[in-house]
C-alpha cells in the first residue's frame, strides 16, 4: 500500500492515541463509587430487618462517643508504636496498648502512600482514584461523601490543627483551624509546635465534638535522616507526651459528663528504610491504628501482634461511633471490637447498616453482583437477622436468642469481609496489563515512525507501507495466537480487575490484531531497510550532508527536553525548559543571520541553506530536501536584498527575543515562580481596569492588522466585526470598560456577544474550507488554497481571541507578530527546510502554551473558557472550548505551519513531510513519558506532578492527531493537483 | 605548525587555568570568611581580575600576533581605549542577553552584571588580546573554516566552551535540591568557569591529536 507520508503519520498518531488511551485507562482505574455522588440527599438509613413485620427502629442508632479526638501522626510506622521503639520512646502509649482500655490494629494503607490520598481514604473510606482530581478541576476540595461532611451536616463542631491539606480538602468544615504548610521539609519542630500550642486551650474549652490533629514532624525527620535517626526517638517521645496530655484531659472531662469519648491514634502511611514513602513496601503500608476509650474493656495481658485491618475501615467505624451515616463510597468494614460491649441488638444493627451500605455500592459497580459470595452471605445474614429480631421482640428464651445472635453476627462479619475485599480489589492496583498493552502499541508506532524517517526525508514524500503482505503472513497469525493465549491466561489468573479483560472479546481481539499487525509491519520495514542499506552502500556515494548549528540545537533540544521529563522539578518547571530552548534558538538564528549577511561573500557558500540539487540518495539526515521551488544560490539572494531588509533580518531574532521576554513576565507559572508578581495579576486587579481595557483594545487592533493581510475582503469585514464583538463580550461580562459607556450597566453573561462572535468564527472557517475545496476541484493556481488556509487560520485566531482572557490577548498578538517576523525575515530569506521549520513551529507552540499561563498542574486550566457563550453547562462544547482555550499556542502555530509551507512551496511534499515531522516530534515525548511514568509509578510525586503531566501529554497527542489529519486533508488536495499537472505534462 | 607551538599554547593555557585556581585560594589568606559560594561576588571580581591580568601578561610576553606594525604611543593608547570600550560593550550585551533569558530585570542586577563580566573575561578578553578590537577578524575566527592559526583555533574552542558551560550551568536552577549553588547566577558562573578551564585544557590536546588534519592558510 502506498501512502503519502502525511497520511501515514496521521494514521500512526491515530493508532498511538488508541495506545495512550488504553495506557491511561490502566493507569487511572475508574474508582468504585456510588452513583448518587453529586446529590447529597440524606437517604433514610436502612431499617432493622424483621421477618414478617416491619421494625419500629428505623432511625440511626445514637452515637457511642460524645467526643472524638483524631491524632494523625504523618508517616507513623507500625513498629514505631508496637515495636521496640514504641516500648522505649512511647511508654504511655505502650501502656495503653497493652493494659489500657484500647483496641490496636495495624492498618494497611494502599499505594500510593502519599499524604493527600491517604487522608481521603481515612475520611471517605474509599480508595481515591486519580480520576477524582480531574472530576473537580479547580477545587481541590473533597466532593465525595465523607465523615467530616456528615459530621458537619449533623451539626458537630470540629476543630483542626496541622497539615493544611485538610483545610484544602474540607474548606469551611471546621469551626476553627490552623493549617501548617509542609513545604519546608527541613523543619520538624515548628510544624508540630504550631499544632501543640493550641492544645491546652482547646482541651480546656471542650466546646467541640471532634478534634483533628495532624502532626508532620515525624514525616519530615524521615525525609531528612531516615527511620533510624536519633531524631525519631525524640519525636516519638514528644508525640507520647501529647497523647498523654490529650488522654488524661479526656478522662477528666469524662468524669464530669459520664459520656465516653474516643481517642484515635493513626498514621497516614509508613516510612521506608530510606525514610521516604509513596511505594508499596511493607514498611510504607503498615501504620498503627489505636482506638482508646473508657468504653472499651481493659485487657489483662499484652498483645504483641495486633490484628491487620484496612485503613479504609476507620471511616465506617468513626461514622458509627459518632452516630452518622456511613459515607456512601466507603469500602471499609466496621472494626467490630469497638461495638462488642454493646447489647446484641445494637451490634447487629450496626453490622446490618454497614453491610447494606457495602452491598449497595457493590450493586452499583459490579454488574453481576448477585453472584458475588459476599452478597449471598449478606442476604442470608439479613434473613437470619430478621428472624432474630422477631424472636427478640417476642422476648423468647435468652439462651436461644444469644446462640442465634452469635450465628448472625458471624455471618455478618464474614459477609462484610468478603464484600469489602471484592470492592477494594476493584481499584486496588495499577492495571499493569492494560498499561503494558498500551505501551507496546505506542512503542510500536514510534518504532515505525522512526524507521520510516529516512525514507520520508528522502526526496519522494511517499512511502510503501507493507500492510497487505504481512497481514497474510505466518508471523501475523502466530503473533495473534500467542497474544490471544497470553490474554486468556492473564485474564483468568488476574486477581484485581483489569480494563482489557472487562472489554468484550471482540474489542480485545481487535487490540491484539493491531499489536500483531504493527509488529509485522515493523519487521518487514526493518527487513527492507537492511536490504536497501546494503544496496545503497554498494552504489551510492553519500553526499556529506552538513549540519548547521541550528539543526544540532533542534535535535539536542528535543532530546534534552524528552530526557528532562524524568525529573519532577523539570516537569513542574517545564516552561523554563521551553523558554530556554526558544531563546537559544533565537540566538542561534541570530548567529546564522550574522554569518550569512556579514560573511556571505568571503566565506564558503552557505552550507546549510541546502541545495535541493545534489542530495539524491542520502538516507539519514533530518534536514535536506527543501521542496521550495526555485533554489537559487543564497549569496545572490543576500545581495539582492536592500540595506533595510538586511538590517531587518539581522534585528528580527532580537525582536523575537524581546517579545518572548515580555510574554514571559506576563504570566508567572510553574511551582517555584508562581507566586512572583507578574503583569497578568497587575492587569487583572480591579484598580487597573482602564489599563487592561487599553491593552485588550490595542492587542485586538494588532491582531486585526496582522491577520487581515491574507484574507479575502469578505473575511476581512467578518474578522473586524468579530474582533469588535470580542471586545464587546469582555465589556459585557465586566472584564474591560467601554470608553463611551459611562453609566454602570449590570454585568451580564455576554451570551449574545459571544454568539455573535461564534457566528463570524464559523463564517470565516466556512469560507476557508470552501476555498480549500474549490482549489481541489478546480486545480488552478495554488493561490486560492493559500487564501483558504489563511482564512481557516484567521478563524482560529478569532476563536482564540474570544476564549483567551483579556490580559492574555497580548500573547495572541505577539504570537502573530512573531510568526509574521519569522516568516518574512528568517524562514524565507534563510531558506530553512520543511523539517527545521516544523520543529521551530513546534517549539514556539510549546513556549506559547506556557506563555498564556498554563503549567503542568491541572489547577491552571482556565475552565472559564468552557462557559463562553453558553447559557448552561453543556459537556461537549464546554470540553471542546476549554481544550482549545488551553492549547491555543500549539494549535495556532501548527495551523500557521500548514499555511506557511503551502504558501512557500509548490510541491506538496513539504507539507506532508512537515506533517510527518510534527507527528514524530510529538510522539517521542509521549512514548518516553509513558515509560518514565510506568517506572516512576511509586514515586512520591506521582500524583501531584507526574500524573497531571501524563494527562496533558495524552491530550496533546490527541490534538496532534487532529492537526495531522488536518494537514493530510490539505495535503491531499495538493496531491491530486500535482498529479493532474503531471498528467497534463506527459 | 610545529610541536613547539602547541607546547607554548599548552603552557600559556595552563597558566590561565592556574590563575583561576589561584583566585580561589589566594584571597582566603587576606580576606576572612572567603568562600566561593558565600562571598560569590567578591570571588567573581577577583577571578575576573586574575584572568584578565594573566591574559594581558601573556599577550605582552608571548605575542602570538605579530602584526603590530605601527607602534606609536597614540596608536597604542587608542587601541587600549578601544579594547576597554569593547569589553564594556560585551559586558552590557551579555547582561541584556541574560535578562532576555529570564534573569530578573531589577533585583539581582549586580549579580547578573558580574556574571556578564566574568563571562566577558573568559571570552572577550582573550579575543581582544589575540585579535585586537577588530570585529571583522572576530567574525572570521568564529565562522566555519575561518581560523588561521592554532592560537585562533584554541581561542575558538575556549570561547565556545565557556559559553556552553554557562548555558549548561543554567540547567540545575529549576531543580528542587535547595543547594546553595543553585541560586542565580552561581551555577551559571561556575558552569562558565568549568567550561573555560575545560576549553583551555582540551584545546591544545585537540589540536595535538588533529595536527595532521589541520591546515591553516598562514602557517
Ligand atoms: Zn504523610
Ligand atoms: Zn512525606
Amino acid at each position: 500500500m502506498r501512502l503519502g507520508s502525511g497520511a501515514f503519520a496521521a494514521s500512526c498518531v491515530a493508532i498511538e492515541v488508541i495506545g495512550v488511551a488504553i495506557f491511561l485507562r490502566g493507569f487511572f482505574p475508574a474508582p468504585v463509587r456510588s452513583s448518587s455522588r453529586t446529590e447529597h440527599r440524606a437517604e433514610p438509613p436502612a431499617p432493622e430487618p424483621v421477618a414478617g413485620a416491619s421494625s419500629n427502629w428505623t432511625k440511626l442508632p445514637p452515637p457511642l462517643f460524645s467526643k472524638v479526638v483524631i491524632v494523625l501522626i504523618d508517616a507513623l510506622r507500625d513498629d514505631f508504636v508496637f515495636g521496640s521503639k514504641g516500648v522505649e520512646y512511647m511508654p504511655y502509649t505502650t501502656y495503653l496498648v497493652e493494659k489500657g482500655a484500647s483496641h490496636s490494629f495495624v492498618a494497611e494503607a494502599k499505594p500510593p502512600t502519599v499524604t493527600m490520598p491517604r487522608i481521603k481514604a481515612l475520611m471517605t473510606g474509599s480508595l481515591p482514584g486519580f480520576v477524582d482530581i480531574i472530576r473537580n478541576l479547580n477545587s481541590p476540595a473533597l466532593l465525595e461523601d465523607n465523615v467530616i461532611r456528615q459530621a458537619k451536616v449533623a451539626g458537630k463542631r470540629m476543630i483542626f490543627y496541622g497539615d493544611e491539606t485538610w483545610v484544602k480538602l474540607f474548606p469551611k468544615h471546621f469551626v476553627e483551624y490552623d493549617g501548617t504548610t509542609s513545604f519546608f521539609v527541613s523543619d520538624y519542630t515548628e510544624v508540630d509546635n504550631n499544632v501543640t500550642r493550641h492544645l491546652d486551650k482547646v482541651l480546656k474549652r471542650g466546646d467541640w465534638d471532634m478534634l483533628i490533629l495532624h502532626y508532620l514532624g515525624l514525616d519530615h525527620i524521615g525525609h531528612i535522616s531516615g527511620p533510624n535517626s536519633p531524631l525519631i526517638g525524640q519525636k516519638l517521645s514528644e508525640m507520647d507526651s501529647v497523647l498523654m496530655k490529650i488522654h488524661t484531659s479526656l478522662l477528666s472531662k469524662e468524669r464530669e459528663t459520664h459520656l465516653p469519648s474516643l481517642l484515635v491514634v493513626c498514621g497516614d502511611h509508613g516510612m521506608s528504610e530510606t525514610g521516604s514513602h509513596g511505594a508499596s513496601s511493607t514498611e510504607e503500608v503498615s501504620t498503627p491504628l489505636i482506638l482508646i476509650s473508657s468504653e472499651f474493656e481493659r485487657k489483662p495481658g499484652d498483645i504483641r501482634h495486633p490484628k491487620h485491618v484496612q485503613q479504609t475501615d476507620l471511616s465506617a467505624t468513626l461514622a458509627i461511633g459518632l452516630g452518622l451515616p456511613i459515607p456512601k463510597n466507603s469500602v471499609g468494614s466496621l472494626l467490630f471490637p469497638v461495638v462488642e460491649r454493646k447489647p446484641m441488638r445494637e451490634q447487629l444493627r450496626f453490622l446490618h447498616l454497614n453491610t447494606v451500605q457495602l452491598s449497595k455500592l457493590l450493586q452499583e459497580n459490579v454488574p453481576s453482583y448477585e453472584k458475588d459470595p459476599g452478597f449471598e452471605q449478606f442476604k442470608m445474614a439479613e434473613r437470619l437477622h430478621g428472624n432474630w429480631v422477631r424472636l427478640h421482640l417476642e422476648e423468647n428464651n435468652s439462651d436461644v436468642l444469644f446462640g442465634l445472635g452469635t450465628k448472625v453476627l458471624k455471618q455478618y462479619l464474614s459477609a462484610l469481609k468478603t464484600l469489602s475485599l471484592s470492592l477494594s480489589t476493584q481499584v486496588a492496583q495499577y492495571d499493569i496489563y492494560s498499561m503494558a498493552v498500551g505501551t507496546v502499541v505506542v512503542l510500536e508506532v514510534l518504532t515505525l515512525l522512526l524507521l520510516s524517517t529516512p525514507q520520508v526525508l528522502h526526496r519522494r514524500a511517499e512511502l510503501d507501507v507493507p500492510v497487505s503482505s504481512p497481514v497474510f503472513s505466518l508471523l501475523f497469525y502466530l503473533m495473534f495466537l500467542v497474544l490471544s493465549a497470553i490474554h486468556v491466561v492473564v485474564c483468568t489468573s488476574a486477581k484485581s480487575s483489569c480494563y482489557l479483560c472487562s472489554l468484550p472479546w471482540l474489542a480485545a481481539g481487535a487490540v491484539m490484531v493491531l499489536v500483531s499487525m504493527l509488529l509485522c509491519v515493523i519487521v518487514s520495514a526493518l527487513a527492507r531497510m537492511v536490504m536497501d542499506g546494503t544496496q545503497l552502500r554498494k552504489n551510492a556515494v553519500h553526499p556529506t550532508s552538513v549540519w548547521s548549528e541550528v539543526d544540532f540545537l533542534l535535535l539536542l533540544g528535543t532530546v534534552g527536553h524528552v530526557l528532562s521529563l524524568g525529573a519532577s522539578s523539570f516537569v513542574e518547571e517545564e516552561h523554563q525548559t521551553w523558554y530556554f530552548l526558544v531563546n537559544t534558538l533565537c540566538l542561534a538564528l541570530s548567529q546564522e543571520t550574522f554569518r550569512s549577511y556579514f560573511l556571505g561573500d568571503n566565506c564558503e557558500p552557505q552550507h546549510h541553506f541546502h541545495m535541493a540539487q545534489g542530495c539524491e540518495g542520502t538516507v539519514h539526515t533530518l534536514q535536506y530536501n527543501t521542496g521550495y521551488d526555485a533554489p537559487e544560490p543564497n549569496g545572490e539572494n543576500a545581495k539582492a536584498l536592500g540595506g533595510h531588509r538586511r538590517w531587518a533580518v539581522l534585528a528580527s531574532p532580537w525582536l523575537v527575543l524581546a517579545c518572548c521576554r515580555l510574554l514571559r513576565s506576563l504570566n508567572q507559572t510553574g511551582v517555584q515562580g508562581a507566586h512572583r508578581p507578574d503583569f497578568g495579576h497587575w492587569f487583572t486587579s480591579s484598580d487597573h481596569k482602564v489599563q487592561l481595557s487599553v491593552l485588550a483594545a490595542v492587542s485586538l487592533l494588532v491582531i486585526f492588522m496582522l491577520v487581515q493581510r491574507g484574507c479575502s475582503p469578505v473575511s476581512k469585514v467578518a474578522l473586524a466585526l468579530g474582533l469588535l464583538g470580542v471586545f464587546c463580550y469582555r465589556a459585557a461580562i465586566g472584564n474591560v470598560l467601554f470608553p463611551w459607556q459611562s453609566d454602570k450597566k449590570g454585568i451580564s453573561k455576554g451570551i449574545i456577544e459571544a454568539r455573535f462572535v461564534y457566528v463570524f468564527v464559523l463564517g470565516i472557517l466556512f469560507t476557508g474550507t470552501k476555498d480549500l475545496l474549490k482549489s481541489q476541484v478546480i486545480a488552478a493556481d495554488f493561490k486560492i488554497k493559500t487564501v483558504g488556509l489563511w482564512e481557516i487560520y484567521s478563524g482560529l485566531v478569532l476563536l482564540a481571541a474570544l476564549l483567551l482572557r483579556p490580559h492574555n490577548l497580548p500573547v495572541l498578538a505577539f504570537s502573530l507578530l512573531i510568526q509574521t517576523v519569522m516568516t518574512k525575515f528568517i524562514w524565507k530569506p534563510l531558506r530553512h527546510d520543511a523539517a527545521e521549520v516544523t520543529v521551530m513551529h513546534y517549539w514556539f507552540g510549546q513556549a506559547f502554551f506556557y506563555f498564556q499561563g498554563n503549567s503542568n498542574n491541572i489547577a491552571t486550566i482556565d475552565v472559564s473558557a468552557g462557559f463562553v457563550g453558553l447559557e448552561t453547562y453543556m459537556e461537549v462544547p464546554a470540553a471542546f472550548l476549554t481544550v482549545f482555550g488551553t492549547y491555543v499556542g500549539p494549535v495556532l502555530w501548527a495551523s500557521h505551519l500548514a499555511y506557511f509551507l503551502n504558501s512557500e512551496t509548490s510541491s506538496g511534499s513539504a507539507l506532508s513531510r512537515a506533517c510527518f515531522c510534527y507527528a514524530l516530534i510529538c510522539s517521542v515525548p509521549v512514548a518516553t513519558y509513558i515509560i518514565l511514568v510506568t517506572s516512576l509509578r511509586y514515586h512520591l510525586f506521582i500524583w501531584s506532578v507526574f500524573s497531571p503531566k501524563l494527562l496533558y501529554e495524552g491530550m496533546h497527542l490527541l490534538i496532534t492527531a487532529a492537526l495531522c489529519v488536518l494537514f493530510t486533508a490539505t495535503d491531499q488536495t495538493t496531491h491530486t493537483k500535482s498529479r493532474v499537472k503531471m498528467d497534463t505534462e506527459s | 605548525m610545529k610541536d613547539t607551538d602547541i607546547k607554548r599554547l599548552l603552557y600559556t593555557h595552563l597558566l590561565c587555568v592556574f590563575s583561576v585556581i589561584l583566585s580561589v585560594f589566594i584571597p582566603s589568606f587576606f580576606l576572612e570568611n572567603f568562600s566561593i559560594l558565600e562571598t560569590h561576588l567578591v570571588w567573581l571580581c577577583i577571578c575576573s581580575v586574575f584572568v584578565t591580568t594573566v591574559n594581558l601578561l601573556l599577550c605582552l610576553v608571548v605575542k602570538p600576533n605579530v602584526s603590530s606594525r605601527r607602534s606609536s604611543l597614540s596608536y597604542k593608547v587608542t587601541r587600549f581605549l578601544k579594547c576597554c570600550i569593547y569589553f564594556f560593550m560585551s559586558c552590557v550585551s551579555l547582561h541584556v542577553i541574560f535578562v532576555l533569558y529570564g534573569a530578573p530585570l531589577i533585583e539581582l542586577a549586580l549579580e547578573t552584571f558580574l556574571f556578564a563580566v566574568i563571562l566577558s573575561t573568559f571570552t572577550t578578553v582573550p579575543c581582544l588580546c589575540l585579535l585586537g578590537p577588530n570585529l571583522k577578524a572576530w567574525l572570521r575566527v568564529f565562522s566555519r573554516n575561518g581560523v588561521t592559526s592554532i592560537w585562533e583555533n584554541s581561542l575558538q574552542i575556549t570561547t565556545i566552551s565557556s559559553f556552553v558551560g554557562a548555558w549548561l550551568g543554567a540547567f540545575p536552577i529549576p531543580l528542587d535540591w535547595e543547594r546553595p549553588w543553585q541560586v542565580w547566577p552561581i551555577s551559571c558562573t561556575l558552569g562558565a568557569t568549568f567550561g573555560y578551564m575545560a576549553g583551555l585544557v582540551i584545546s591544545p590536546l585537540w589540536i595535538y591529536w588533529n595536527r595532521k588534519q589541520l591546515t591553516y592558510k598562514n602557517n
